[in-house]
C-alpha cells in the first residue's frame, strides 16, 4: 500500500506575534515544527507501515526551510519525501495550496492520502478536504483511529460533535487526522543519520504540470480584511452559589448585556 | 574551524531534547526518591537507537558520532542525572571498547545485543584497594586449558545490578604490574559470578552501584579483551572516553540547574520585584552560564577529536575536570537563588546538586585529571 502523508511547517507557538503596523506574522526567532495534526497523520501511516510494511511518502508545499520537517518525518521513519517549492506557489490561501498538492498528487501513485485535520497557524482545516474534492475521491475527517484489514478495507473512528461514528472505506481515500489519534514517536538516532544524507524530491510549478493561475497569490480568493492578535479576555466574575440562585445571576447578566 | 552542530546533530539534539523533557524528566525526582533504577527508560531509550548511538551500523548501531553521544548525555542529565550516567556507562565504558579492542567475532557477538539495548553494559575495574592506583588490582585470572579463572571483587560498579556484559581487569601476572593486567569479556549468567552488595548513595540515585564478585568463576579465552597484559592500557584508553561522557553528564547537570534557576528568579518576587531583577542575581547567573558554555565547548572539542581520530586524552580530562567542578558550582548556587525552597524535594535543584557531586568523583576524580593535563604539559 503507498501512503502519502501531507505536512506543513508552522511556527512552534500558539501565540503567534503580529507585526502590529503591517499585520503580518513575525517568524523570527520562532522555531518550526511539523504542524501537530499533520505528526498524527503521520503516525498513523507509519503505524501502517509498521503492520502492513506500506510504504509512506510525506510532501509538504512551503519556503525551501520547510525542508527541516521533511527530514524530520524521514528521521521518523518516512520512506521518501517531496518539496513543493516555488516562487510563484507564494501567498496561497487554502484553495491555492490544495490545488498544488492536488497537482502534484495526480503525478503519483496512492492508495491513501493522509493530511492533519489542521494547521494550528491557521485553523481553518480546509486543505485536506479540498484536495480530496479536487482528486475527486472519498474524505474522512477528523479522524481519531484508523484500522486496516490488509486487503482494502478501512475501518475509521471519525469524531463527531456528538460523539464518534465508525466509518468502512475502501481506497482511494483521504484522511484528514486529529493530534488526539495517537502518540507520535520520536525521531529515531538511525534515522536521523540517514535521514540528513537522503534526497528531498524538490518540484516547482512546471514540474507538476499546474495551471499557474491556481497557483499562489493569484489562484487564492481569500483577501485577508484584518489580522489581529486576540485580546486578552479579563478574568470574568466568579459566583459560588447554589444552582437554583446561579440562574438567576446569569439571566439577570444576560439582560445586563441584552443578549436575552 | 566550525563551532556549530551540523544538521545531523541538531536534529539529533531537537529529537533527544524532546525525549527528555516527556519521557525522563516526569519521573527523575520519582526515581532519585525511591531509588529506583528506570527499566522502563532503558527500554524506550534502546527503541529510539540512543544505547548505540556511535556504533556503526554493520553492527547494529546508529551511525551516530561521538558529538551526538555527548549530547545525547547532556540533554538526558539536563533533567534526570541518573539517566544520563546510565546511558555513558554502558557506552563508553562496555560498548566502546569492544568496539576498539574487540575481535571481529567479539563484536558480532556483543555489539549488535548493547547498542540495540537488548543488553546493558557495564564497567569493573575499582576494588577496594584500587581506586585512583589501578593499577593495585588484587582480583587474579589463571590460565586453566581454554579459560581464566578469575577470583575477587570490584566495587562502585555503574550499572552492576542490571547488565548483562560487563568488561572486567584482572590480574594474570602479578609480577609484571600493570602489564601484568588483562581485560575480560564477562557475561553475567557464567557461573561463579554474582552482584553484591548495592550502595546506598548521595546522589545519581535510581542508577544502580554494585559490587561485583568472581569465585572461581571461568571465562573462556575467547572472551579476552586485547591481548593479554594490555589490560591496564585498554582501562586507561576506554577512561579517556568515558571521560567525554561524564563531562556531557556534568554539564547537562548543570545546564538543567541553570533553567531551572532563570525560571525561578524570574517568578520569585522578593521587595516587590522579581529576585532575577536585582544585579547580584544576574551578574552570578552571567558567570554560571558562561562557565556552562565553557564546559560546553570543551566537551565537544573533545568528541570532535575523538570522532577525527585526533588524540584526545588530555582535552577529555580537562573537559571532566571543569565541566564537573563547574556543575558542582552551579548546582550549589541554584540551590541558595532558590533559597529554602532549594533545600527541599519540592525543587529539582537539589536533586542536581546531589547528583553533580559525583561528577568530581567517578571516572578518574578531579585530581586524576589534573595529573593527566599535568602529565602532558611536563612530559
Amino acid at each position: 500500500m503507498k501512503i502519502i502523508v501531507c505536512i506543513k511547517q508552522v511556527p512552534d507557538t500558539t501565540e503567534i506575534k503580529i507585526n502590529p503596523v503591517t499585520g503580518t506574522l513575525v517568524r523570527d526567532g520562532v522555531p518550526s515544527i511539523i504542524n501537530p495534526d499533520d505528526k498524527s497523520g503521520l503516525e498513523a501511516a507509519l503505524s501502517l507501515k509498521d503492520e502492513f510494511g506500506s510504504h509512506v511518502t510525506v510532501i509538504t508545499m512551503g519556503p525551501p526551510q520547510a525542508d527541516a520537517v521533511l527530514r524530520e518525518a524521514l528521521a521518523m521513519g518516512a520512506d521518501d519525501a517531496i518539496l513543493l517549492t516555488d516562487r510563484k506557489f507564494a501567498g496561497a490561501d487554502t484553495l491555492a495550496t490544495s490545488n498544488a498538492l492536488a497537482s502534484a498528487l495526480k503525478k503519483m501513485e496512492w492508495d491513501l492520502i493522509i493530511a492533519g485535520r489542521q494547521a494550528i497557524d491557521g485553523d481553518t482545516a480546509q486543505v485536506g478536504p479540498q484536495i480530496a474534492e479536487h482528486l475527486d475521491i472519498p474524505q474522512i475527517s477528523y479522524t481519531e483511529e484508523v484500522k486496516y484489514d490488509g486487503k482494502s478495507l478501512f475501518t475509521i473512528k471519525k469524531q463527531t460533535e456528538e460523539g464518534y461514528q465508525i466509518l468502512e472505506a475502501q481506497a482511494p481515500l483521504l484522511l484528514t487526522v486529529l493530534s488526539s489519534a495517537n502518540k507520535p514517536r520520536y525521531m529515531n538516532v538511525r534515522g536521523i543519520v540517514e535521514a540528513i544524507d537522503k534526497e528531498v524530491k524538490v518540484l516547482g510549478v512546471a514540474d507538476i504540470g499546474a495551471d499557474e493561475s491556481k497557483m499562489g497569490l493569484k489562484g487564492s480568493p481569500t483577501k485577508v480584511h484584518k489580522a489581529f492578535s486576540k485580546g486578552v479576555k479579563s478574568a470574568g466574575e466568579q459566583f459560588e452559589v447554589e444552582a437554583e440562585e446561579a440562574v438567576g445571576i446569569i439571566i439577570s447578566k444576560l439582560k445586563e448585556k441584552f443578549i436575552i | 574551524m566550525n563551532f556549530e552542530l551540523n544538521k545531523k546533530q541538531q536534529l539529533f539534539k531537537q529529537m533527544i531534547r524532546e525525549f527528555a523533557d516527556k519521557e525522563i524528566q516526569p519521573i527523575a525526582a520519582e526515581i532519585d526518591e525511591n531509588e529506583t533504577f528506570p527499566v522502563e527508560s532503558v527500554k524506550k531509550l534502546a527503541k529510539y537507537g540512543v544505547m548505540g548511538i556511535p556504533v556503526p551500523v554493520q553492527y547494529g548501531g546508529a551511525g551516530g558520532d561521538n558529538i551526538m553521544y555527548s549530547i545525547a548525555v547532556e540533554e538526558l542529565s539536563r533533567v534526570c542525572g541518573t539517566t544520563g550516567v546510565i546511558v555513558s556507562a554502558h557506552t563508553s565504558l562496555c560498548v566502546a571498547p569492544i568496539l576498539e579492542f574487540g575481535t571481529e567475532d567479539q563484536k558480532k557477538k556483543y555489539l549488535p545485543k548493547l547498542a540495540g539495548g537488548e543488553w546493558l553494559g557495564a564497567f569493573g575495574l575499582t576494588e577496594p584497594n584500587a581506586g585512583t592506583d589501578a593499577s593495585a588490582q588484587q582480583t587474579t585470572a589463571v590460565e586453566e586449558e581454554d579459560a581464566y579463572v578469575l577470583n575477587g571483587s570490584k566495587i562502585f560498579i555503574t550499572n552492576g545490578a542490571h547488565a548483562d556484559v560487563y568488561i572486567v581487569f584482572a590480574m594474570t601476572d602479578k609480577s609484571a604490574g600493570i602489564r601484568g593486567i588483562t581485560a575480560f569479556i564477562v557475561e553475567r549468567d557464567t557461573l561463579g559470578f554474582s552482584t553484591g552488595k548495592q550502595e546506598l548513595k548521595l546522589g545519581i540515585r535510581g542508577s544502580s552501584t554494585c559490587e561485583l564478585i568472581f569465585e572461581n568463576c571461568r571465562i573462556p579465552k575467547e572472551n579476552l579483551l586485547g591481548k593479554v597484559g594490555k589490560g591496564f592500557s585498554i582501562a586507561m584508553k576506554t577512561l579517556d572516553g568515558g571521560r567525554i561522557g561524564i563531562a556531557a553528564q556534568a554539564l547537562g547537570i548543570a545546564q538543567g540547574a541553570i533553567d531551572e534557576t532563570v525560571k525561578y528568579t524570574k517568578e520569585r518576587k522578593q521587595f516587590g520585584r522579581s529576585i532575577a531583577q536585582f544585579q547580584n542575581t544576574q551578574f552570578q547567573m552571567a558567570d554560571l552560564y558562561t562557565k556552562t558554555e565553557a564546559s560546553r565547548l570543551l566537551v565537544r572539542s573533545a568528541a570532535y577529536k575523538k570522532d577525527s581520530g585526533i588524540p584526545y586524552s588530555t582535552d577529555a580530562a580537562m573537559a571532566k575536570l571543569f565541566a564537573s567542578e563547574t556543575a558542582m558550582e552551579v548546582t550549589t548556587k541554584a540551590v541558595q537563588f532558590h533559597g529554602g525552597y532549594g533545600y527541599t524535594r519540592e525543587y529539582p535543584v537539589e536533586r542536581m546538586m546531589r547528583d553533580a557531586k559525583i561528577t568530581e568523583i567517578y571516572e578518574g576524580t578531579s585530581e586524576v585529571q589534573k595529573m593527566v593535563i599535568a602529565a602532558k604539559m611536563f612530559k
